[in-house]
């Protein structure tokens, strides 16, 4: 039953970015306050667990989420169907994931 | 008479002919107090074209066969007064969208029967006829739930309205959906895993994005969405119990 | 096409939703590398924060966070339609809330920039 793991996938990780997200948006506007600087950003980051925590799972979520949203959008709107769809999505889920904790990576370390 | 009929007030009808590679064309039709769309088609069928293929059986909004696009949205002619729906005098008359044309007004249901059984939408019962009947409480929330969804008529006009059925072409619709989470909340029915197996199939409960067209359009008041949404958390459920 | 069937606030709501959902995916790995730069050297991240500060690129990040509150409004209706005690007024009061969470981004963002 592909389609409701996936479900259940969807679902749960956007319940879970729910407080992410709003914890996020106060942090953009906490880190735009004055200008943005990498010294700004990455001293308050830098060797700071909670933050790798915070966004290293934000970071997982979204690298759930958004393939599978991905994988709808080309199933209907482009008639691309079948297992290499699924490898495709599979594929750009894998990019965020690796993209995604080598940034939090970069900011925490 | 010629003078009568010139101050009469006109309708401009644009009706569809033929199959998919067909067209529209163009009617004049004379305005009655209470007119309906089917009234419209058949006056045109008896005075204007004779060979004009549409369906409709009871006029009264029970039977769902009469069901037509007209100004772009799927309607039940029968109970669709023109006063509520033509555009400047115009009706623009098509047969409904997301099925097969087999000509002019008339669709082939069969994909929408197929999927109504693809979702398993038939009761299995749990009792004989030779055993006395089930003590079904009306006041329990799974018979409320039930009750809420079945008085659909079948008429596809959900269907038609549904973006994702013209997405996907395995996609089951509001109406087979809808029929499927009555049986899934009527305890007399013995095969709830083959039920959840078979709307969480690709193409199941789960590819509705609850755009909510098919509760818009419905004709007699029914929710699918609230159903389909329904069936997703009885699929969750069993789900994580490892009953799917 | 524009059906008319399609034009009820569910629709767009839904399209909405769709169209920020694509949009913040295709950013994201854009977002990614960016931050991955401070790997190289925290100079490296401050050239691409440098070159954010022109005005076009300035209108496009608030855009951005336009599409994450605006895909998070929505997603919040999807979330609600779907796993809350479904009660016909309870349709347009989420339809209402979305839009209003939607304002309430843009003047917030108005206001923050």
């Amino acid at each position: 039953m592909l389609e409701a793991r996936l479900y259940l996938l969807q679902r749960a990780s956007a319940m879970l970015l729910v407080p992410l997200l709003l914890a996020h948006l106060v942090m953009i506007l906490y880190a735009i306050e004055g200008g943005l600087s990498a010294a700004e950003i990455l001293g308050r980051t830098r060797g700071n667990l909670l933050w790798a925590a915070f966004y290293g799972l934000f970071v997982t979520a979204v690298a759930m989420h958004a393939p599978i949203g991905l994988r709808n959008i080309l199933r209907e709107w482009t008639g691309w169907r079948g297992r290499s769809l699924d490898f495709a999505t599979l594929g750009f889920g894998a990019l965020l994931l690796g993209l995604g904790l080598r940034a939090v990576l970069a900011v925490t370390v | 008479m010629q003078d009568t009929a010139d101050r009469e007030e006109m309708l401009t009808v644009e009706i569809w002919r033929g199959r998919e590679d067909g067209a529209l064309q163009t009617y004049r039709v004379p305005r009655r107090e209470s007119q309906t769309v089917l009234d419209v088609v058949t006056w045109v069928q008896r005075n204007e074209e004779p060979a004009l293929a549409y369906r409709f059986a009871c006029r009264v909004g029970m039977c769902g066969s009469c069901a037509m696009q007209v100004n772009g949205k799927p309607r039940w002619t029968c109970r669709t007064h023109v006063s509520r729906v033509a555009e400047n005098g115009l009706l623009r008359i098509e047969p409904l969208a997301n099925l097969p044309r087999i000509k002019d007004l008339a669709t082939d249901m069969a994909p929408f029967f197929e999927k109504w059984q693809g979702a398993r939408g038939r009761h299995e019962p749990t009792r004989t006829r030779h055993e006395p009947m089930a003590p079904v409480s009306s006041e329990s929330p799974a018979r409320k739930a039930a009750n809420a969804g079945i008085e659909c008529i079948n008429c596809a006009v959900c269907y038609a309205a549904c973006d994702v059925v013209g997405w996907d072409e395995n996609y089951l619709g509001p109406a087979a959906l809808n029929r499927a989470w009555t049986l899934a909340n009527d305890e007399r029915d013995a095969d709830k895993a083959g039920l959840l197996q078979a709307v969480s199939q690709s193409g199941g409960c789960h590819s509705c994005h609850s755009h909510g067209s098919c509760v818009e359009h419905c004709p007699v008041g029914l929710n699918p969405t609230a159903g389909i949404a329904g069936l997703k958390r009885m699929t969750l459920a069993a789900l994580m119990k490892g009953e799917l | 096409m524009m059906r008319a069937s399609r034009n009820h606030p569910g629709w767009w709501a839904a399209l909405g939703h769709r169209l920020s959902g694509l949009a913040l995916a295709l950013f994201l790995p854009v977002h990614f590398l960016v931050l991955g730069l401070a790997l190289d050297s925290d100079a490296a991240l401050d050239s691409v924060i440098a070159w954010t500060d022109q005005p076009l690129v300035k209108v496009a990040e608030w855009g951005l966070v336009m599409l994450l509150t605006l895909h998070l409004g929505f997603g919040l209706r999807v979330l609600a339609l779907e796993f809350l005690p479904w009660r016909d007024p309870l349709k347009t009061l989420i339809s209402l809330g979305a839009g209003a969470s939607v304002l309430a981004g843009l003047l917030f963002w108005i206001v923050a920039l």
